[in-house]
């Protein structure tokens, strides 16, 4: 490698820095300005979260009750599986240093086998989250959103280990359908070509009122939190006046303008940060591969440094740190 | 790389565990939301939610100073990156959350209530 001046003529003077004034090559710092430039983006959408929670605090979901699922197994599970995705992020931060570690030492084909490990970590992660996402878009109660656009969910009280509990009820398990009301979807090949509307709701209002009104146990939760951190119950006289009065639309599962589980900010932000953190996954992850079949190629063994593994490793670590910050704002705060 | 490099191997897997644990220890308590710390609050903030960030906070120090190596970097480099980051995230929320505070009191006092 060429090196214009080595010798600057101030070594042990007020400079005397070389060419790498902080021991880091041009490469390594500017990865580490990259990345607190990138923080601080990511601080700037997590502070603005805070904002909109801090606003409307009394009346932001519960992140217990909203992520409760885990695939193939059907009774709600708050944390574990988003336990889980952060186990795997930490776990391919290990291999990814263990990587880096080996290359230090020049060992090919451990630096291999690490990332390798590092890469698959990577995708079961992105793959985790989509399914996050898909759970999240879909939805499971449903609930009824008023014209002030808020959020009144469904539950009734049941036994449980001697203890009255509430226990969320989905619109299907007591909506009563009535046919002469069904309206169809428009499409654009009925009619204005220019026009078309999205899927609509299983059910109309006028369904869960009915439904309602056959189940007397059925009681009405509102957004409030109470003192004891948990959400509002409406007496069953309330349920159903709020229901016939304000009631304006079905709401299944979420998207950017509604969801079922409380405010629209809370879905918002959660496709925002959680999509934004999960896009640099999937740049890390190519990155990774890039740099993983170089290693095979052997490129860093005939320069005799390991150098770019350890900025790939840079960037990886990053994407980590991103999440566990994301994971204790979203799901534990 | 010009300096003689030693494996860290053990310091490695010594800091994955200290990562799960906390982990662990994070999804146990955000499971069980004992009453004292959920119920309890500290600039109002409850000490439950307190607790999350302190840890959050230790995993990130361990985050940056054993995997990403800030550890064995020479100290300008470290707070170059660190303070700055440090200084400008506490002074964003600071401003972001007090102004929300502020919103949500005239919210919560003026005539025209969120209402149904």
């Amino acid at each position: 490698m060429d090196k214009t001046v080595v010798s600057t003529g101030t070594e042990g003077k007020t400079w005397g820095g070389g060419n790498q004034p902080i021991k880091a090559s041009y490469g390594k710092m500017m990865m580490w300005f990259f990345i607190v430039s990138d923080a601080l983006t990511f601080s700037g959408f997590l502070a603005a979260y805070g904002f909109s929670r801090f606003k409307f605090i009394d009346a932001w979901p519960i992140a217990d009750e909203v992520f409760t699922h885990i695939p193939f197994y059907h009774e709600p599970a708050p944390m574990i599986y988003v336990a889980f995705m952060t186990f795997v992020l930490i776990m391919s931060s290990v291999t990814m240093v263990l990587a880096v570690d080996a290359g230090h030492e020049l060992k090919k084909n451990k630096v291999i086998g690490y990332m390798f490990l590092t890469i698959i970590g990577g995708l079961i992660f992105v793959g985790s989250q989509a399914w996050e996402w898909g759970t999240f878009i879909k939805g499971d109660y449903g609930a009824i959103q008023t014209k002030g656009g808020n959020i009144l969910q469904f539950g009734e009280y049941v036994e449980k280990d001697g203890e009255q509990v509430f226990k969320r009820v989905a619109l299907r398990d007591f909506a009563i359908i009535a046919d002469h009301t069904d309206r169809s979807q428009h499409e654009s090949k009925n009619g204005i070509w220019f026009m078309s509307e999205g899927s609509l709701p299983s059910y109309t209002v006028e369904e869960v009122i009915y439904g309602l009104e056959a189940n007397s146990d059925i009681l009405v939760r509102t957004q409030l939190i109470n003192e004891e951190g948990e959400k509002t119950i409406l007496s069953r006289s309330e349920s159903v006046k709020q229901i016939k009065d304000n009631g304006k639309a079905v709401i299944e599962g979420a998207n950017l303008h509604v969801n079922e589980y409380g405010t629209p900010l809370f879905a918002d932000f959660f496709f925002f940060i959680t999509g934004f953190h999960g896009f640099h996954v999937f740049s890390g992850i190519v990155i990774n591969i890039i740099i993983f079949f170089n290693v095979i190629i052997g490129t860093y063994e005939r320069r005799k440094n390991y150098e770019m593994v350890e900025k790939v490793g840079l960037y990886w670590h990053f994407v980590d740190l991103v999440w566990v910050f994301v994971f204790t704002v979203f799901y534990l705060v | 790389m010009s300096h003689e490099h030693v494996s860290n191997t053990k310091r490695i897997w010594t800091v994955f565990g200290i990562l799960s644990l906390i982990t662990i220890v994070e999804v146990f308590f955000g499971i069980l939301k004992p009453e004292f710390l959920h119920l309890n609050s500290f600039l109002s903030l409850n000490l439950l939610n307190w607790l999350f960030i302190i840890l959050t906070g230790v995993k990130a120090y361990y985050i940056v100073y054993a995997f990403m190596h800030m550890e064995g970097e020479k100290t300008s480099l470290r707070y170059s990156v660190i303070l700055p980051l440090i200084f400008l995230v506490i002074y964003l929320l600071f401003i972001l959350l007090t102004e929300a505070d502020y919103i949500f009191e005239v919210f919560n006092n003026a005539t025209i209530k969120w209402n149904f």
